[in-house]
C-alpha cells in the first residue's frame, strides 16, 4: 500500500508518468479499433434482447425437484412457442417464453403449476407485452439524446466547447464498446441493461469532468511561461489524477461487483445481474476513455489554436535553444531538467501558493524531521 | 466525535466546523424522528421486493382524438381503476400515473389478482343503446325460448322506425337464422333447443341476411344463451370486445339480468355532464345529465323512437364498459337534458352520475406489462440486494481502510451519515408521494456508494496534494477544500443531471433507479458539505492527524511530502497562481 501511495507521489511531482499525449495516436488507433469490432459485432450478431423488448413471459417457480428438460418441454407444449429454462441459485427454475399474449400467459401458468406441481401462487410471472420494450427503448434513446444535449451544452458553459466535444466523443465511444461488448457475448439486453447503460452516462462523464477540471486549472495562464505547451500540461494533469481516477474506478466497481456476484451467484438472472454487468463493462471503458481519449482529444483540440500554436512554437524554440549551448553543462542540464519536472508537475495548480512560506507547522515539522 | 472548539484553523478555514456538524445531527434526528412518528420505520418495498402484481398500462387514443391523452383524462382514468380495483374489496392497492400515457397499478400480495387485472384493463367506454331483449340473467334451458321468442318479434318495428342500416343490425341481433352447423355442433342439448325454437324469424330478416349475416346472429343467440351473469368470467367475457356498432349481449351490473342490447345510439363521449340531484318534489334521488349538441339530436332521435315502443323496448340501457349500468323506460321524446330516475339511494345516483361522467373518457388502455412477484421471490431479492449492498460495502470500506487509513474513519462516518439521510428519506418519501423502494432503487442506492465515496477521494487527495507541497495539515485542509468542493460539485451536477433527465423521460422501473440516484446525489453533496468538510477541519487539530502519524493516511514521509527547504528555489512558476 505505501509503494502506491509512493506512486502516488511520484506521480504528483511528475517523477514517473506516463505520456499519455505523446502516445495518443496508438490509443487512438486501439479504441478505433475497438469500436469498430464493436460496430461489426453489432451489425453480425445483432443484440439479444429480452423478453421485455419483444413480448413474452417469464416465470420463476420456487425450489423444484422438476429437471430443466422437463420444465422445458412442459413449457414449451402448454405455449406452443419455444421456451428457455435455467436453473436458478435457489434450486427454482426461469422459464422463459417469446411471442406469449399476455391473456394467454394464466393458462400456462395453470398449467405449468400443474406439470411441475408448484402452486399456481407460489409462480412468480413477468408478461410484458411487445410494445412495452419498444416503449422503454425508444424513452431510453430519448433520454440519452436529451442527456448528451444538456451535457455538452453544460460543459461548453463549465469548461469550454473542445472539452464538450471530446468528452461527448468519449461517452459515445464507452457507449459503443459497452453495447458491442453485448453484441459479442450475445448477453441478453432487458431494460435493467438499458438502466446500467444510462448510468454509465453519468459515471463516465463524472471521471472525464474530473479530468477536466484539474486539466482547466493546470493551464491557467498557460500563454504566460515558454516552458510547457498544452500537451505537456495536459499530460501532467492525467498523471497527477490518475491516482483519483484509479481509487474512483476501484471504488466504483467494487459495489458493482458485489451486485454481480450476488446478482449472478445467487439469483442466477434478472434485474440485478443485468444493470451491474451494464454497469461492469460501461465503468471500466469510461475510466479508460477519460485518460486514454478524452483528454488527449482535448489537447489535440487546444493545440491546433493559434494561440497553442505560438506556444509551442516558443517552448520548442526555447528547448532547442536550451540544447544548443552545448553539452558541456549537460550534468547541471539535467539537474534543472529534474527540478522543472518538480516544479511543473501540478502546473499551476498549487505553484502559486509555494512562494508564500509555509504556515503553522512549527510543531509538526519538528516531527517530521 | 463533535469535538469542543478549540479555537479557529490557522489558514481561516470555515470558522465554525461544529455549527454544520451540529445542523446536520439535529437534521439527522429530526429525520429519524420524522421517520417513527410517521410510523414509517421502514421505506415502502415495490411490488418486486414485497411480492404482489403490478400491471403496466398504457393510454391509446381514439382515431382522430390524439390530443385525448392528457393530464385531466388520465387522472379521471385513475380515478376510475381505483374505484374499480377497490370495488373487488383490494386493499391497499395503488393506481397512479406515470409519463404522459402510461397508469401502473401495484396490487400487494394475497389478492386476486387475476380478477383485478380484468377489471383494470377493461375500457372506460359508455354507450346508450337500445334494449332489444331482457331476463333474468342465468341461463335455464326450458324457459330460454320465451327471451327468444320476444327477441325475434323486437327488430321488426324498430327496423320500421329507425334507419335501414340500424335496422340490419337488429335483425341481426334477434332474428335467428336456422341452424348454421359451426355452432350447433358444439353446443350442448339446451342451445340447440334454443335454436329450434328460434328458428321461425320473420321471413323479411332471412331473406335480407347473408349466410354471414345468419351466422353471426347465431352466435349471439348462443352467446346470449350462454351468458350467466352470475358468473363473473362469463360476465367479464360478454364485457369484452363491445364494439359499438354491434348488436351485444350484456349483463346488468348491479342485477341479475341480461340483455340483448342494440347497436351504440349515442356515446358517452357526448354527455357533457352529468350529477346527482335530489328531488325535493318526489322525495327521491334523481340523475341529471346534459348532451352536447350532437349528443342532443341523437338522443332526442333514440327516445322519439324508444317511446313509442312496447315493454321492453322502450327502455334505453346505459352501458359501462359493456354491462348495464341502468336501463331506465322512455316516456317521452327528450332532448338535450334528460333526468333518470327510478329507485336511487344517494349513493347509487352519485355512482352512475359518476359512471356518466366517466363515460365521457375517449381513453381506452391496453395492458403492455403484467409481473408477478410472489412473496417468497421478493424476500428473496430484498434479501440479495441487501447483502449485495453489504459486500459492496464491506469492500468500499476495505479499501478506504487500506488506502487511506486513519482518513478512511472519516469517510466512514460520512458514508454513515449519508446512509442515514437516505434510508430516512426514502422512508418519509413512502407515504409522501408514493415512492416505493424496488430493485432497481436498491441499485440505485449501490451505486451510489462509489458516487459518494469519490468525493471524500477528491477531498483527500487534494488535501494529500497540499501536504506533498510541504503545508502542514490544518492549511493543507483549507488549502485543498476550495478545489475539491468545484470539482465535487460539477461531477455531482453532470450524475445528478442523468438521474434527472432519466427520471423525466423514462417510466417504470428505470424511474425508481434514477430517483435513487438522483436522490443520493443530492445528499452526497450535502454530506460534503456539512459533515465531512467539517468534520475533516475538527480532525485537523486532533494530534492524531496533525502529526501525521502512520496510521492516519496524512503521513507526510509517506506522502513524499517535499521539505520545505526546498520550496524557497524556484520563483519562476510555469504557471499563473491560481487560487479558487
Amino acid at each position: 500500500m505505501s509503494r502506491l501511495g509512493n506512486l502516488g507521489a511520484r506521480l504528483y511531482r511528475g517523477e514517473v508518468g506516463y505520456d499519455f499525449i505523446g502516445k495518443r495516436r496508438i490509443w487512438y488507433g486501439v479504441s478505433v479499433l475497438i469500436t469498430i469490432t464493436a460496430i461489426v459485432g453489432l451489425a453480425v450478431s445483432g443484440l439479444n434482447m429480452g423478453i421485455e423488448f419483444k413480448g413474452g413471459a417469464v416465470f420463476t417457480t420456487p425450489k423444484t425437484s422438476v429437471s430443466v428438460d422437463h420444465a422445458e418441454e412442459v413449457a414449451s407444449e402448454a405455449s406452443g412457442h419455444q421456451a428457455i429454462v435455467q436453473k436458478l441459485g435457489n434450486g427454482g427454475l426461469r422459464i422463459q417464453i417469446t411471442e406469449v399474449d399476455t391473456a394467454k400467459s394464466d393458462q400456462i401458468k395453470d398449467k405449468l403449476s400443474e406439470e411441475l406441481s408448484v402452486p399456481s401462487e407460489k409462480i412468480a410471472a413477468d408478461l410484458v407485452g411487445p410494445s412495452w420494450g419498444e416503449q422503454i427503448a425508444n424513452k431510453a434513446w430519448t433520454g440519452l439524446g436529451v442527456f448528451m444535449v444538456l451535457v455538452v451544452i453544460y460543459l461548453a458553459i463549465a469548461f469550454e466547447w473542445r472539452m464538450a466535444v471530446a468528452a461527448l466523443v468519449a461517452l459515445i465511444h464507452d457507449i459503443t464498446i459497452t453495447v458491442g461488448v453485448y453484441a459479442l457475448v450475445g448477453f441478453e439486453v432487458t431494460p435493467g441493461t438499458v438502466i446500467g447503460l444510462l448510468t454509465i452516462l453519468g459515471y463516465s462523464l463524472y471521471d472525464t469532468v474530473v479530468v477536466f477540471d484539474s486539466l482547466k486549472e493546470g493551464t491557467k495562464g498557460i500563454t504566460k511561461q515558454t516552458r510547457w505547451t498544452y500537451s505537456d500540461v495536459a499530460n501532467r494533469s492525467i498523471n497527477s489524477t490518475l491516482v483519483r481516477s484509479i481509487n474512483t474506478t476501484v471504488v466504483a466497481l467494487l459495489p458493482v461487483a458485489g451486485l454481480l456476484f450476488i446478482g449472478g451467484g445467487v439469483l442466477g438472472a434478472g434485474m440485478l445481474n443485468d444493470i451491474s454487468l451494464a454497469l461492469f463493462v460501461g465503468l471500466a471503458a469510461g475510466a479508460y476513455s477519460s485518460i486514454f481519449i478524452a483528454t488527449p482529444l482535448v489537447a489535440d483540440l487546444k493545440e491546433r489554436e493559434p494561440q497553442m500554436k505560438a506556444l509551442k512554437k516558443r517552448v520548442l524554440a526555447k528547448r532547442a535553444a536550451a540544447s544548443a549551448k552545448g553539452e558541456a553543462t549537460e550534468a547541471e542540464q539535467a539537474d534543472e531538467d529534474l527540478t522543472d519536472t518538480d516544479d511543473a508537475a501540478p502546473a499551476g495548480a498549487v505553484v502559486g501558493q509555494r512562494q508564500q512560506p509555509p504556515r503553522g507547522h512549527g510543531r509538526t515539522s519538528e516531527k517530521r524531521r | 466525535m463533535a469535538a469542543p472548539k478549540k479555537g479557529r484553523g490557522a489558514a481561516g478555514g470555515q470558522g465554525k466546523p461544529g455549527r454544520a456538524l451540529a445542523l446536520i445531527l439535529i437534521v439527522m434526528a429530526a429525520l429519524t424522528g420524522g421517520m417513527f412518528l410517521a410510523k414509517q420505520p421502514t421505506p415502502r418495498l415495490g411490488i418486486d421486493l414485497a411480492g404482489g402484481t403490478s400491471i403496466t398500462l398504457e393510454a391509446k387514443a381514439e382515431p382522430g382524438q390524439e390530443k385525448a391523452v392528457n393530464k385531466t383524462n388520465m387522472d379521471t382514468a385513475v380515478e376510475i381503476m381505483e374505484r374499480r380495483v377497490n370495488g373487488l374489496g383490494v386493499s391497499e392497492a395503488e393506481v397512479q400515473t406515470q409519463g404522459t400515457r402510461n397508469i401502473i397499478v401495484n396490487i400487494p400480495k394475497g389478492t386476486n389478482s387475476a380478477q383485478a387485472r380484468a377489471q383494470v384493463g377493461t375500457t372506460a367506454k359508455l354507450y346508450f343503446r337500445p334494449v332489444l331483449t331482457v331476463t333474468q340473467g342465468t341461463p335455464t334451458p326450458e324457459p330460454s325460448a320465451s327471451p327468444s321468442g320476444k327477441a325475434s318479434g323486437s327488430p321488426s318495428p324498430k327496423a320500421s322506425a329507425s334507419a335501414s342500416e340500424k335496422a340490419t343490425d337488429g335483425d341481426k341481433a334477434a332474428s335467428p337464422s336456422s341452424k348454421p352447423s359451426a355452432s350447433a355442433t358444439t353446443q350442448g342439448r339446451a342451445v340447440t333447443g334454443a335454436l329450434k325454437a328460434d328458428s321461425s324469424p320473420s321471413p323479411k330478416a332471412s331473406e335480407s341476411a347473408s349466410a354471414e349475416d345468419q351466422a353471426a346472429a347465431a352466435k349471439l343467440q348462443k352467446q346470449f344463451q350462454e351468458l350467466d351473469c352470475s358468473n363473473k368470467a362469463s360476465r367479464a367475457k360478454a364485457a369484452q370486445g363491445s364494439k359499438a356498432g354491434d348488436t351485444v349481449v350484456a349483463c346488468g351490473q348491479d342485477d341479475n339480468m341480461k340483455y340483448v342490447l342494440g347497436p351504440a345510439e349515442v356515446s358517452g363521449t357526448e354527455v357533457k355532464s352529468a350529477k346527482a340531484a335530489f328531488d325535493q318534489q318526489r322525495g327521491m334521488w334523481i340523475v341529471q345529465m346534459e348532451f352536447t349538441g350532437k349528443g342532443s339530436k341523437q338522443f332526442q332521435t333514440i327516445t322519439k323512437k324508444l317511446s313509442a315502443q312496447q315493454e321492453p323496448q322502450n327502455q334505453f340501457a346505459i352501458a359501462l364498459d359493456g354491462e348495464v349500468v341502468s336501463a331506465p323506460r322512455v316516456s317521452e321524446q327528450l332532448s338535450g337534458s334528460a333526468e333518470i330516475s327510478g329507485s336511487f339511494q344517494q349513493d347509487t345516483a352519485e355512482a352512475l352520475a359518476n359512471q356518466l361522467s366517466y363515460g365521457a373518457l375517449p381513453l381506452s388502455f391496453k395492458e403492455q406489462s403484467v409481473t408477478t412477484v410472489t412473496a417468497a421471490l421478493g424476500g428473496e431479492q430484498l434479501r440479495a440486494g441487501l447483502i449485495a449492498g453489504a459486500i459492496g460495502l464491506a469492500l468500499v470500506v476495505i479499501y478506504l481502510v487500506a488506502y487511506y487509513r486513519g482518513l478512511a474513519f472519516i469517510a466512514l462516518l460520512s458514508l454513515l451519515v449519508s446512509g442515514i439521510l437516505s434510508y430516512t428519506i426514502m422512508s418519509l418519501l413512502g407515504p409522501a408521494i408514493g415512492f416505493a423502494l424496488n430493485l432497481p432503487a436498491v441499485c440505485g442506492a449501490i451505486v451510489a456508494i462509489g458516487i459518494t465515496a469519490d468525493s471524500f477521494i477528491v477531498y483527500f487527495e487534494r488535501i494529500r496534494d497540499e501536504i506533498r507541497e510541504g503545508r502542514t495539515l490544518r492549511p493543507a485542509v483549507e488549502r485543498g477544500w476550495p478545489r475539491a468542493r468545484r470539482t465535487i460539485l460539477v461531477s455531482d451536477f453532470v450524475s445528478f443531471l442523468a438521474a434527472a433527465v432519466l427520471f423525466v423521460v423514462t417510466v417504470g422501473k428505470v424511474q425508481g433507479f434514477a430517483f435513487t440516484l438522483g436522490l443520493t446525489t443530492l445528499l452526497d453533496v450535502v454530506v460534503v458539505f456539512f459533515f465531512t468538510k467539517p468534520l475533516m477541519t475538527i480532525m485537523a487539530r486532533k494530534k492524531f492527524f496533525a502529526s501525521g502519524h502512520p496510521w492516519s493516511g496524512l503521513d507526510p514521509k509517506r506522502l513524499g511530502a517535499k521539505p520545505p527547504l526546498r520550496r524557497s528555489r524556484r520563483t519562476n512558476a510555469p504557471t499563473e497562481p491560481k487560487e479558487a
